[in-house]
C-alpha cells in the first residue's frame, strides 16, 4: 500500500492521503480524470475493477467516494473527489474508463444533482425526468406537495443530454439521439413476464434482431438509502432483507459485518458458523429459484415446479428457525437474533441427502435437453475484460472466467477456514452462467456438510450497547451474495444515525451489462440473457 | 354393436317418412350444425380441463379440484366467465379486421373439425379429396392469426403474428408432405376410404412400417408447430411477447383463440389417428379372434376419440417438458432437417408401394 | 382456520344484506347466480409483481400450495384477459401511472388485491420520498392481504375472500361496487392534457 501511495504522490503532487481501512486519496476534480486514467492503466496500479461509487453530501461540499480494486494485484484504493459548488456541481466522468461507472454516475446525478462532464447520457436514473429536487441531498424538501403521486405518463425520451468539455475548459450541454424516428422500438417492460419484476428495456429491433437497448430503472426505487439516514443502526437492518429478497441473509450479514467492524465487536463463533450456514442455505434456495424461473423463461415450465419443491424444504428450515419464509430478520448486530431450532441439524442433513439426487433430476430434464443447449450455448457471450469493466461479479463474472468470489478474495466470517472451490468457467455464455450456478449449489452443500456437525456451543450474540453509536469515519464491507458482491458503505459522523449508507448491489451492474450482452441477438436471446443474469429488480433500484 | 351411424340412418328414414326430401336435408343440416357446435365446445372444455390436469400431474400438483367433482366444472366456469367478460374496444386499430380475425381462426378449425371421421359411416362431409380439403381449410387459420396480430396495432402482436406466419408457412410444408406420403401409401384422398382400408386392423403405421413411422414423427412435430403449442409456441411466447398475437383480445374473442388452440390440438391428433392409427378402426391382432371380437364391440366413435386423446396426450407431454425454440432454430429445424427427410421419405414410400414391400 | 371464522366477514355480510333488502326477480336472480358462480370460480390473475410478494406468489402456484386447485393458475400476461390484479409489492411514484394503466387495460369485471404491507400502506418504506402510500391511492382495491410478504396461505385466503365478494355481486340491475369504482376513477383523474400524449406513446407500453 505504501508504494502505491508513493507512486501516486510522485505523479500527482496535489493529492493528499488518509490512512484507513483502505488508502484514501483526495484529489481536486481538475486532476481527477488523469488520475483515474493512471489508476487504470499504470501497470503498477492496475485498478481495473471499480467496486463502488458513492455520491456524498457533506453539507458544504458535494462529492463522490470511489472504491477501486485490482483483479490482478489484489490491492484496493479509495478516492474522494468533491466540489463546493452546490448550485451547479460538476465533476469529471470516468465512464469512458470503467463501463460500470455509466450507471453509477447517473445514479449520483439522480441523487445529488452532480453533473458528470463527458458522461454520454446524463438523464435521471431512478426518478422521473420531471422530478423536483435531488432526494439524497441533506436539504431536500421531502414534502409530498413538491412531488405528488402523478398518474400521467412520463414523456418518452428519444434523446438525451451530455455535457461536453470544450478545449478551453467551458462545458457545453449537447443533445444526443438514442433512437432515431425510423427505429422500430419495442417497449419491453416495466410490466413484462420476462423482466423478473419491473425493469424496462426500450429495445430497437430489426426484425427479430436487437439493435439497441435503452435501460430504464426506478420502477421500484424505494429510497432505502435515504430512509436509512433517518433511522438508528438497528432499524436500518430490516431494509437489507427487502433489497435482494433472495439473498436476504447475505445482505443482512453484510450490513451487520460493516457495523460490527466499525464498532470493533467480536462476534461469537457459534453465531459466525450459523450465519455462514444460513448464507449458504440462502444461496442454494436462490439458485434453485433461478433455475426454475430461467427454465420457465425458456418455456420449460415444469422445471420450476421441481426446483421449487426443493426450495420449499429450505424455506421450511428457515421458517423453523427464523419464523418467516422470506424476510427473515435473523442476523443482528453482534450475532444472531435467536438460536437455531432443535430440528435444524437434522433438517439440513436431510436436505444434503436430497440435493444430489435433485440436481441429477434437473440435469436429466433440462440441462441435457438439446433444445435447452441450443438456446443457451453461445448466447450472450461476455468476455472477461467486459465483465470486469462492467463489474458484474457473482456467477455471471465467474462464468466469464473472472475469479471474483468475495469469500475467496476477501474472506469474511469463517470462510477462510472452509474448504470449497470457486467455480469459474471460461466460456462466458448463458450455458456457462447456468452451469456455474448448478455447481455452486454443490459447493454450498459441501460447505454445509463441513459445518452441520460442527456447530460450536456458546453465545449467539455479543454484548452490544442498547444505543448504537458509530465513531466518526467511513467503512466499506462486501460479502458474496447469491448474485455477486454485495457491498455496504457507511459513513458516520458520530451520531446514532448514519450520515450515509450506500448499498452497492450486484444486480445494478448485471442490469447495466444487458444492453451490451444482448446486442445483435434475437429477442428470445434477450430473455435468455436476462434469465441467466437473474437480477432482482428491487436490488437494482433499492 | 352400438354405432351412432344406426341412429343417423334411423333419423333419416323417419324424417323422409313424413316430409319432403329437401326439408329432411335442411333439418338434418341444421341438426348436424347444432351437434357440431355442441360437440366442438364440449370437446374444447374437456380438453382445457384435460390439459390442466395432465400438466398438474407432470408438475407434482393436483390441478383443478374444487369446482364440481374433481374440478370437472372448472372449464365450464371459465367459459361462463369469458362469455360475459367485457370486449374492449381499442382506438387506432382496424376495427373490422380486428373483429374478423378470431372468427377466421374458429372457422378454420370448425371446418377441419367437420372433416374428421367420427365413426364407421359417420362422416359429415365425405368427398374424394377429403384430406386435401382438410389441409386447405386448416391454412385459413394462419390468416386469422396474421390479421389478429396486424390489426391490433401493437408491436408485440405484430412480432407474434410475423413469427406465426413464418412458422405456419414452413411447417405446412412438412405437414403436407407427410400427408402426401400417406396418401401415396393409401392410394386415396378420401377420408372414409382411408379408414375403410385400415378397418381390418392393419393400421397404416404397421403396414407402412419404416416410411410410415418416419412420416408419423414428422407429422406430430409439424402438427405441434401448426397448433402453436410448446415447444413451438413462439407466436404466443408468454415470457417474450406477453400473449403474442392475441395480446389485445379480451372476452369471447380471446375465448375463440383459446378454444381454437385446444380444438386444433384435437384435430391434429385426430388426423394423425386417421392417417396412421386407422381412424375409427378398432385394434385387431391377427389370429386373436376373441380379442378382436371384444375390440369390435367398442363403438367406433369411442375408438376414434380415444386415439385422438392419447395422441394429444403426447403433444401435451411435449409442451410441458421441452423449452421453447428460438425463431431461427425453428426455421432451421424445418428447412434443413424435416423437409429433406420428408422428401427422401416420400421417395422411400413410393418405392415401398411400387415394389409392394408393405404388409 | 375454522369454517365459521372463514365465513366471518362483516363487509360481505353488509353487501348481502343490501342485496336482500332490495329484493330480486326469480329469473334475473338465478341468472345472476349462474354468472356469479362462473365468475367467482374462474378468477385469472395478471402476472404482475414488483418485489418479494411476487416470489411468494410463485410459491403459491407451486406444488405445495397449488392455486390450480381453485382454477387460479391461468395467469395471463396480457391484462386484457386477466380478471384480477394481485398488486404484489411496493408501488413507487414512477410505477404508479403504469399500475393505473394496467388497471385501465383490464377488462371488466376487474378486481384488485393489495398484497403485502407495501401495497396496503407503503409498509416499511412509508416514509420514503418515492413510495406511494398504498396502492389504494392509485386504483380501487377490493381485498387487502397483510403480511411482509404474506404467506401463500394468506394469499389463498385473500383470493377466496375476493371470490366470495364476487358471489354477492349482481350482473343484472343491481349495482354494488361498480358505482364506487367510477367514483374512485373520478376522484383520481389522469390529467387531461397528458392523457392525449399518453395515447400517442401507447402501442406496446406496459404489457
Amino acid at each position: 500500500m505504501a508504494n502505491v501511495q508513493e507512486h501516486i504522490a510522485r505523479l500527482f503532487p496535489e493529492a493528499t492521503f488518509e490512512e484507513g481501512e483502505v488508502l484514501l486519496v483526495n484529489i481536486p476534480d481538475a486532476k481527477w480524470h488523469t488520475l483515474a486514467k493512471t489508476l487504470k492503466e499504470d501497470s503498477e496500479l492496475d485498478f481495473d475493477y471499480l467496486v463502488a461509487l458513492v455520491g456524498m453530501d457533506w453539507t458544504e461540499t458535494l462529492g463522490v467516494m470511489y472504491y477501486f480494486s485490482s483483479t490482478r494485484l489484489g490491492h484496493s484504493i479509495s478516492v474522494k473527489v468533491a466540489t463546493d459548488n452546490r448550485e451547479n456541481p460538476m465533476l469529471h466522468s470516468i465512464s469512458d474508463l470503467w463501463n460500470v461507472a455509466n450507471l453509477y454516475e447517473r445514479e449520483v446525478y439522480d441523487y445529488y444533482g452532480i453533473i458528470f462532464i463527458n458522461h454520454p447520457d446524463m438523464r435521471r436514473l431512478f426518478l422521473r425526468n420531471d422530478w423536483v429536487g435531488y432526494p439524497l441531498r441533506k436539504d431536500y424538501d421531502a414534502s409530498p406537495e413538491t412531488n405528488p403521486v402523478r398518474l400521467d405518463h412520463e414523456a418518452v425520451d428519444d434523446t438525451t443530454f451530455t455535457y461536453v468539455e470544450q478545449p478551453d475548459g467551458k462545458v457545453v450541454k449537447e443533445e444526443r439521439t438514442i433512437f432515431a424516428p425510423e427505429d422500430f422500438v419495442v417497449n419491453i417492460g416495466p410490466q413484462h413476464p420476462a423482466t423478473h419484476g419491473v425493469l424496462r428495456f426500450r429495445t430497437s429491433v430489426d426484425g427479430e434482431t436487437i439493435k439497441k437497448i435503452d435501460l430504464y430503472l426506478g420502477y421500484i426505487h424505494r429510497g432505502i438509502e435515504k430512509l436509512c439516514e433517518g433511522l438508528g443502526y438497528m432499524q436500518t437492518l430490516h431494509f437489507t432483507d427487502r433489497l435482494d429478497y433472495l439473498s436476504a441473509q447475505q445482505n443482512r450479514h453484510c450490513l451487520c459485518l460493516c457495523i460490527e467492524k466499525a464498532m470493533g465487536i467480536e462476534v461469537p463463533r457459534r453465531a459466525q458458523v450459523i450465519r455462514v450456514m444460513m448464507d449458504e442455505l440462502m444461496r442454494i434456495s436462490s439458485h434453485l429459484l433461478f433455475m426454475g424461473t430461467f427454465c420457465m423463461d425458456l418455456g420449460a415450465t415444469t422445471m420450476l415446479f421441481y426446483t421449487l419443491r426443493e426450495r420449499e424444504r429450505i424455506l421450511d428450515i428457515f421458517e423453523k428457525t427464523c419464523g418467516a419464509r422470506m424476510t427473515f430478520n435473523y442476523n443482528c448486530i453482534g450475532g444472531i437474533m435467536e438460536d437455531i431450532d432443535k430440528d435444524f441439524v437434522a433438517d439440513v442433513k436431510k436436505l444434503l441427502e436430497i440435493m444430489p439426487k435433485a440436481i441429477k433430476e434437473y440435469d436429466t430434464i433440462f440441462t441435457g435437453n438439446v433444445i435447452a443447449r441450443n438456446r443457451m450455448e453461445g448466447v450472450g457471450v461476455i468476455s472477461k475484460e467486459d465483465v470486469i469493466s462492467y463489474a458484474t461479479t457473482g456467477p455471471v463474472g465467474r462464468a466469464s472466467g473472472w475469479a471474483c468470489d468475495v469469500r475467496k478474495t476477501h474472506p469474511y466470517g469463517i470462510y477462510s477456514e472452509l474448504d470449497f472451490d470457486e467455480i469459474t468457467l471460461p466460456e462466458g455464455d448463458s450455458m456457462a452462467r447456468y452451469l456455474v450456478r448448478v455447481e455452486e449449489i454443490k459447493q454450498s452443500c459441501r460447505i454445509l456438510e463441513q459445518l452441520v456437525d460442527n456447530i460450536p456451543e456458546g453465545d449467539i450474540c455479543a454484548k452490544v450497547p442498547k444505543i448504537i453509536k458509530l465513531p466518526e469515519g467511513h467503512w466499506f464491507q462486501q460479502v458474496e451474495a447469491s448474485r455477486g458482491a454485495f457491498g455496504v458503505y457507511i459513513e458516520s459522523h458520530g451520531d446514532q444515525k448514519p450520515w450515509r449508507v450506500k448499498f452497492n448491489s450486484p444486480c445494478m451492474n448485471l442490469a447495466g451489462i444487458v444492453p451490451h450482452a444482448a446486442k445483435g441477438g434475437k429477442i428470445a436471446d434477450l430473455i435468455t440473457i436476462g434469465g441467466t443474469f437473474d437480477y432482482v429488480v428491487p436490488d437494482i433500484d433499492r | 354393436m352400438l354405432e351412432l351411424s344406426h341412429g343417423a340412418e334411423w333419423l333419416n328414414q323417419w324424417l323422409l317418412s313424413w316430409c319432403a326430401p329437401w326439408a329432411a336435408v335442411t333439418i338434418e343440416c341444421v341438426l348436424i350444425g347444432v351437434l357440431l357446435l355442441l360437440s366442438y365446445s364440449v370437446l374444447a372444455l374437456f380438453y382445457i380441463y384435460f390439459e390442466r390436469k395432465v400438466c398438474a400431474a407432470f408438475q407434482c400438483r393436483l390441478g383443478p379440484n374444487r369446482v364440481g367433482p374433481w374440478g370437472v366444472l372448472q372449464s365450464v366456469a371459465d367459459m361462463f366467465k369469458i362469455l360475459i367478460k367485457e370486449l374492449i374496444s381499442l382506438n387506432h386499430i382496424d376495427k373490422f379486421l380486428f373483429a374478423l380475425a378470431p372468427y377466421l381462426v374458429i372457422l378454420a378449425s370448425m371446418l377441419c373439425f367437420s372433416m374428421l371421421p367420427w365413426g364407421s359411416g359417420i362422416q359429415i362431409i365425405d368427398f374424394n379429396i377429403g384430406i386435401f380439403f382438410l389441409l386447405a381449410v386448416s391454412s385459413i387459420g394462419v390468416l386469422g392469426i396474421l390479421l389478429a396480430g396486424w390489426s391490433s396495432n401493437n408491436k408485440f402482436t405484430l412480432i407474434g403474428a410475423l413469427r406465426s406466419g413464418a412458422q405456419m408457412v414452413s411447417y405446412e410444408l412438412s405437414m403436407g408432405l407427410s400427408v402426401i406420403t400417406m396418401v401415396a401409401f393409401a392410394g386415396t384422398m378420401s377420408i372414409s376410404e382411408m379408414c375403410q382400408l385400415q378397418s381390418d386392423g392393419m393400421w397404416f403405421i404397421f403396414s407402412g412400417h419404416i416410411p410410415a413411422i418416419i412420416a408419423f414423427v414428422i407429422f406430430i412435430i409439424a402438427g405441434t408447430a401448426e397448433t402453436n403449442r410448446g415447444p413451438f409456441d413462439l407466436p404466443e411466447a408468454e415470457s417474450e411477447l406477453t400473449a403474442g398475437y392475441h395480446t389485445e383480445y379480451s372476452g369471447i374473442h380471446f375465448g375463440f383463440f383459446y378454444l381454437a388452440e385446444y380444438l386444433n390440438l384435437f384435430i391434429v391428433s385426430g388426423v394423425a389417428a386417421l392417417l396412421f392409427f386407422g381412424g375409427w378402426a378398432p385394434l385387431h391382432i391377427p389370429g386373436w379372434d376373441a380379442f378382436n371380437g371384444v375390440m369390435d364391440w367398442i363403438p367406433s366413435t369411442i375408438w376414434f376419440i380415444g386415439k385422438a386423446i392419447v395422441l394429444s396426450f403426447i403433444i401435451i407431454w411435449f409442451k410441458w417438458t421441452f423449452p421453447r425454440l428460438r425463431i431461427d432454430q425453428l426455421l432451421t429445424l424445418e428447412w434443413k432437417y424435416l423437409l429433406p427427410i420428408n422428401l427422401v421419405n416420400l421417395v422411400l414410400m413410393v418405392l415401398v408401394v411400387c415394389y409392394g414391400l408393405h404388409f | 382456520m375454522p369454517y365459521a371464522e372463514f365465513k366471518d366477514n362483516e363487509y360481505i355480510e353488509s353487501l348481502v344484506n343490501e342485496l336482500r333488502a332490495n329484493g330480486t326477480n326469480v329469473v334475473v336472480g338465478s341468472l345472476d347466480k349462474l354468472i356469479n358462480w362462473g365468475r367467482s370460480n374462474s378468477i385469472w390473475p395478471l402476472t404482475f409483481a414488483t418485489s418479494c410478494c411476487g416470489i411468494e406468489f410463485i410459491s403459491l402456484g407451486a406444488a405445495r400450495f397449488d392455486m390450480a386447485r381453485f382454477g387460479w393458475e391461468v395467469a395471463r400476461a396480457s391484462p386484457r384477459q386477466a380478471d384480477f390484479m394481485m398488486v404484489a409489492g411496493t408501488i413507487v411514484h414512477r410505477m404508479a401511472p403504469v399500475v393505473r394503466r394496467l388497471y385501465d387495460q383490464l377488462a371488466e369485471p376487474k378486481y384488485v388485491i393489495a398484497c403485502g404491507g407495501c401495497a396496503i400502506s407503503g409498509g416499511p418504506f412509508k416514509n420514503s420520498y418515492h413510495v406511494v402510500k398504498g396502492v389504494g391511492e392509485v386504483i380501487p382495491v377490493d381485498v387487502y392481504v397483510p403480511g411482509c410478504p404474506p404467506r401463500p396461505e394468506a394469499m389463498i385466503y385473500g383470493i377466496m375472500q375476493l371470490s366470495r365478494k364476487i358471489k354477492v355481486e349482481r350482473f343484472f340491475g343491481g349495482v354494488n361496487r361498480q358505482e364506487k369504482r367510477s367514483d374512485f376513477i373520478n376522484a383520481h383523474p389522469i390529467e387531461e392534457a397528458l392523457v392525449k400524449e399518453g395515447v400517442e406513446q401507447e402501442e406496446g407500453m406496459a404489457k
